[in-house]
């Protein structure tokens, strides 16, 4: 029912949720957008998983959400990360670089 | 940290649910219109932007839902809403819901109850440790358990080596002055090693000594908690310390553990070494340690088995040896009788319990029956609502988890009610429970028993529930939503039908039970018990002190001052106003007088030395006959001329007359009662056979005789008072009359005559009640479900019954029809049942009296009873189809 027309890597959208929320606090649609501009429009996020994971994100406790103003003067509910959300994402960096080099490794060895 | 978020996230979203949605909703909502603001912004016309929005973001709705039902809560919300649903669904069908829940309630809690009841006293384990090794041994006196003597307790311990510990024991009442009123305690006379046997030590002082049970020892006693915790307030200083109980001070030397139960006696509260002079017992046989007035127990060694012990108790009694000598009376003869502490306790009333617990699984067996029976014509009715709901797009995982909402809901409101009706029920049993009735103190609800009960059913239930969904699946939804409305025959038409027979066939094994307890007690209510019942009251008065121990100066003179007393209260009790007759009597008919102690020899003159009759003796005053309503058939009764000094009067009871001299006329006989170097006893009278122990008991042979004429004097009688009006009421005045002579004296059992027959009748009528109620129950449910299965299949054929009307068929046609229909499913069910009940009911044999279990008038009534009351339950049905108007039947289609 969810998840399925994202593009982002499975089990990678919560670290980049966390990584886009460590340079400044956000909004869904700013969150989603920011996370395709950077990637260059590689990623697509998908609304319902992005809120979903908004909420679960901010249940472990390592998002506090409140609604204020954006800059065009519209309310809407701003993501921001805690410090355990910090400490999250140092691990989950950590943890995806080790893998990702891993892989690499693997890569170089069979070309 | 994280699970707290996560409890408090949910929690606050389901108490606060409005705005939890609409934070959510308002968060959805702005992201999409940043979306849309930022199509915008690449310079995209509004329709344009609107398009590229939704292409990117999706379907806002969809999005919503997601967010909105993220979350446990989201779960909880949807329990909730199965709940309310099922909630209204059961109300909305309140008569089906009843029915449900009432049959639930009575199966469940009449179950449990009843099953609670019979564990401790049938299955559970003795509170003892290694209670499987302690077994009893009795004497055996035409083939039933009887009491035995101190020398075969003897010998037995001495021969025997399977058992570790043997102990005697016997019923020791002493009486204490110093409180309120002087009282009687419950005691025992026991060997040193009772406690052992049982294995169990006081938890305050010690046990008693071999030391201490030896002619004249010391006076010692072990009290039970209760006592202790009455008398003494629990003060732990009492022990070493004396009490006065029969007049003499003994010391306390030990406190039973608190929830100690003397299952051997369970109202004993205090404990004594019996102390048997054994000096003369191998030459004079006319000792206290040759009455058998004795139980006995014993604890197996480890590693023998009951049977290596019976074998081994077997061969002593056939092997007499010359240094344990033994008299006529316990030649052990007839044999043994051994069983375990378990089954002898539980042996009286075992068939008892067996039948009711039979009785009791039958209602739960039916009450399974009938839930089945109820969820399938509830699943018949509903198959249309479940395929539009399948229609609409219900999944099947959402109805199955709708269907098991409602059968737990139900289940869950049974289960409720039947804790209620199990914990009512436990205790209107305690209540109703005969006297004699083992562990009656360790009856409680039983949760196993509960857990199964609600278990059995509860399953039955989800099962059979879960039915309807199965159809929405096997079958094509569009059939379904069809025959809805069609109204044709439904599949389980047939199940039901079965279900229905068995119905009927459980609720007539049940009604047989019933009819037959019914009928044999009316036939024991009809026994004329051979006195007059009505406005009776007794009272037994023991006497105690040392003014009745004979002075060694004056021999006899203990036995004058216990005459005197009994007079002079005799005397006072005539004062009071409104009795119009009063006696005493050494033995009380229909009371617990253990008769026992009152069987004595009688030898008349005219027989072989040899021969002798066992009969009851009656010490009696002046006026017995005429206070008790005893007709005398010849000659007179005991009165003021049979003074000490008179010639010595007995009367000999009619069936003893008849039988010791038959034809001729027994007045002016001689016969000795009891010790033979004695004066002859004359006969005076003859008087009619009265029912000692209980009106289904015939009487044995009885010789009565005036208390001043008799070898000793009782210490024991019963005063019997014929009173103007209600018997009850005359209870403080009379014992106020006896204390007025002396106040010291306990009057230990104050009832009325008829208090005491319904005492002996009390496990029939036990056993009587619930078989009535459970038969009420099965005759009510069988009802239900014929009522049920009937009225299901009218609303089927509606239309049938339509196009028949139609077609000429008149109003009593249809009515026969459906009656037909409704008697033939009794005829079934009938016909299974008394097949199933022959078998059954020959388990109540030994309940019943005076008739046979293939009572004629007790199967009929029953057979008419049920078919009775299945044709009523047929009727309305039938009825109803019958005024079916075939013109709107037809034309609704």
């Amino acid at each position: 029912m969810n998840e399925s027309n994202t593009d982002v890597i499975q089990g990678t959208l919560d670290m980049l949720i966390l990584k886009t929320l460590s340079l400044e606090p956000l909004h869904g649609f700013g969150i989603a957008r920011r996370v395709e501009q950077i990637s260059r429009d590689v990623f697509k996020v998908n609304p319902g998983s992005l809120l979903t994971a908004l909420q679960r994100l901010e249940r472990s406790g390592w998002l506090d959400s409140e609604w204020r103003q954006t800059e065009n003067a519209r309310r809407a509910k701003f993501y921001r990360l805690t410090r355990s959300g910090r400490k999250q994402l140092e691990l989950e960096t950590a943890d995806w670089t080790r893998r990702a080099s891993a892989i690499a490794r693997l890569l170089r060895q069979e070309g | 940290m994280s699970l707290w978020r996560q409890v408090t996230y949910g929690f606050r979203r389901l108490t606060h649910r409005a705005a939890a949605d609409e934070d959510a909703a308002d968060e959805v909502q702005q992201y999409f219109e940043e979306a849309l603001a930022a199509a915008k912004a690449r310079g995209l016309s509004s329709e344009d932007a609107r398009r590229a929005a939704r292409l990117e973001s999706g379907n806002m709705t969809v999005v919503r839902e997601q967010v909105r039902t993220y979350g446990w809560e989201s779960a909880v919300r949807i329990i909730a809403s199965d709940l309310h649903y099922a909630a209204r669904q059961l109300r909305s069908h309140l008569g089906f819901s009843i029915v449900s829940v009432l049959t639930l309630a009575l199966g469940i809690g009449a179950s449990t109850a009843i099953f609670s009841a019979v564990d401790p006293i049938l299955f559970e384990p003795l509170p003892y440790p290694h209670a499987n090794r302690i077994l009893t041994i009795w004497n055996s006196w035409q083939g039933a358990r009887s009491e035995l003597s101190f020398g075969t307790f003897q010998e037995l311990a001495q021969r025997s080596r399977s058992f570790e510990s043997m102990t005697i024991f016997e019923p020791w009442q002493p009486a204490m002055n110093g409180g309120v009123q002087p009282e009687r305690l419950e005691g025992q006379s026991v060997s040193a090693s009772f406690f052992q046997v049982l294995g169990v030590a006081p938890a305050l002082g010690r046990d008693f000594q071999p030391s201490e049970d030896v002619f004249g020892g010391p006076k010692v006693v072990i009290v039970s908690d209760r006592l202790w915790r009455r008398l003494f307030h629990g003060n732990r200083s009492v022990i070493g310390h004396p009490v006065k109980l029969a007049g003499d001070n003994f010391i306390i030397i030990g406190v039973t553990p608190r929830g100690f139960e003397d299952v051997l006696s369970s109202s004993t509260d205090l404990w004594t070494p019996a102390q048997y002079d054994t000096r003369q017992i191998g030459k004079d046989f006319t000792t206290p340690a040759w009455g058998n007035h004795l139980r006995m127990a014993g604890r197996l060694r480890p590693g023998v088995t009951r049977a290596q012990a019976i074998e081994e108790l077997d061969q002593i009694a056939r092997t007499p040896r010359p240094e344990f000598a033994r008299p006529r009376w316990a030649s052990l003869r007839g044999g043994l009788i051994v069983d375990s502490l378990q089954d002898d306790i539980a042996h009286a009333v075992k068939p008892a319990l067996i039948a009711v617990l039979g009785a009791v699984l039958l209602v739960l067996a039916i009450a399974c029956v009938n839930v089945v029976n109820l969820m399938l014509a509830r699943s018949e009715q509903r198959r249309g609502e479940f395929a539009v709901r399948a229609a609409l797009g219900a999944s099947r995982v959402r109805i199955i988890r709708q269907l098991i909402t409602e059968s737990l809901l139900l289940a869950a409101l049974g289960g409720a009610l039947g804790l209620g009706v199990a914990l009512a029920g436990v205790r209107a049993l305690v209540a109703l429970s005969p006297p004699g009735l083992p562990r009656v103190d360790a009856i409680a609800v039983d949760g196993v028993a509960f857990a199964f009960a609600f278990g059995i059913t509860t399953i039955i239930g989800v099962l059979t529930g879960l039915i309807p969904a199965l159809h929405v699946s096997r079958e094509e939804v569009q059939p379904a939503l069809q025959q809805s409305s069609r109204r044709t025959a439904g599949g389980h038409a047939w199940t039901r039908r079965a279900l229905v027979v068995t119905e009927v066939a459980l609720a007539l094994v049940l009604l047989v039970g019933a009819g037959l307890l019914l009928r044999s007690m009316r036939r024991l209510l009809a026994v004329n018990p051979g006195f007059d019942t009505a406005h009776l009251l007794t009272l037994q008065v023991q006497t105690s002190g040392h003014q009745f121990d004979d002075l060694a100066s004056a021999p006899g003179s203990g036995e004058s001052a216990r005459r005197r007393f009994f007079r002079q209260a005799l005397e006072a009790v005539h004062q009071v106003p409104g009795v119009e007759q009063a006696a005493f009597t050494s033995l009380l008919p229909l009371s617990d007088d253990p008769s026992w102690v009152s069987t004595y020899g009688a030898h008349f003159e005219n027989d072989d030395p040899q021969g002798g009759h066992n009969v009851s003796r009656y010490a009696v005053s002046p006026g017995d006959c005429q206070a008790m309503g005893i007709p005398v058939l010849s000659g007179r009764c005991i009165d003021e001329h049979d003074a000490a000094t008179a010639p010595q009067a007995a009367l000999l009871s009619e069936s003893l007359a008849r039988s010791q001299f038959p034809g001729q006329n027994p007045i002016g006989k001689r016969l000795h009662v009891g010790p033979t170097d004695r004066p002859w006893y004359i006969v005076v009278g003859v008087v009619g056979d009265v029912k000692q122990t209980s009106l289904a008991i015939d009487a044995p042979d009885a010789v009565y005789l005036s208390t001043e004429q008799t070898w000793f004097a009782d210490d024991t009688l019963s005063f019997v008072v014929r009173t103007r009006g209600d018997a009850a009421a005359f209870a403080p005045a009379v014992k106020n009359a006896i204390w007025s002579v002396d106040r010291n004296q306990p009057i230990v059992r104050v009832a009325t005559m008829d208090a005491l027959l319904a005492v002996t009748n009390a496990q029939r009528t036990f056993v009587l009640i619930l078989f009535e109620a459970f038969g009420i129950v099965a005759l009510a449910l069988a009802a239900v479900g014929i009522y049920g299965v009937l009225a299901g299949s009218v609303v089927e054929r509606t239309r049938e019954i339509g196009v028949r009307a139609a077609l000429g068929a008149s109003r009593s046609n249809i009515l026969a029809l459906i009656l037909r229909d409704g008697m033939r499913l009794t005829a079934f069910g009938i016909l299974i049942g008394i097949c199933a009940a022959l078998f059954a009911s020959r388990a109540l044999v030994t309940l019943l009296y005076g008739i046979s279990y293939l009572d004629a008038i007790a199967w009929l009534g029953v057979v008419t009873l049920l078919t009775v009351v299945a044709g009523v339950a047929c009727w309305t049905p039938a009825w109803r189809a019958a005024r079916v108007d075939p013109s709107i039947t037809l034309r609704a289609e």
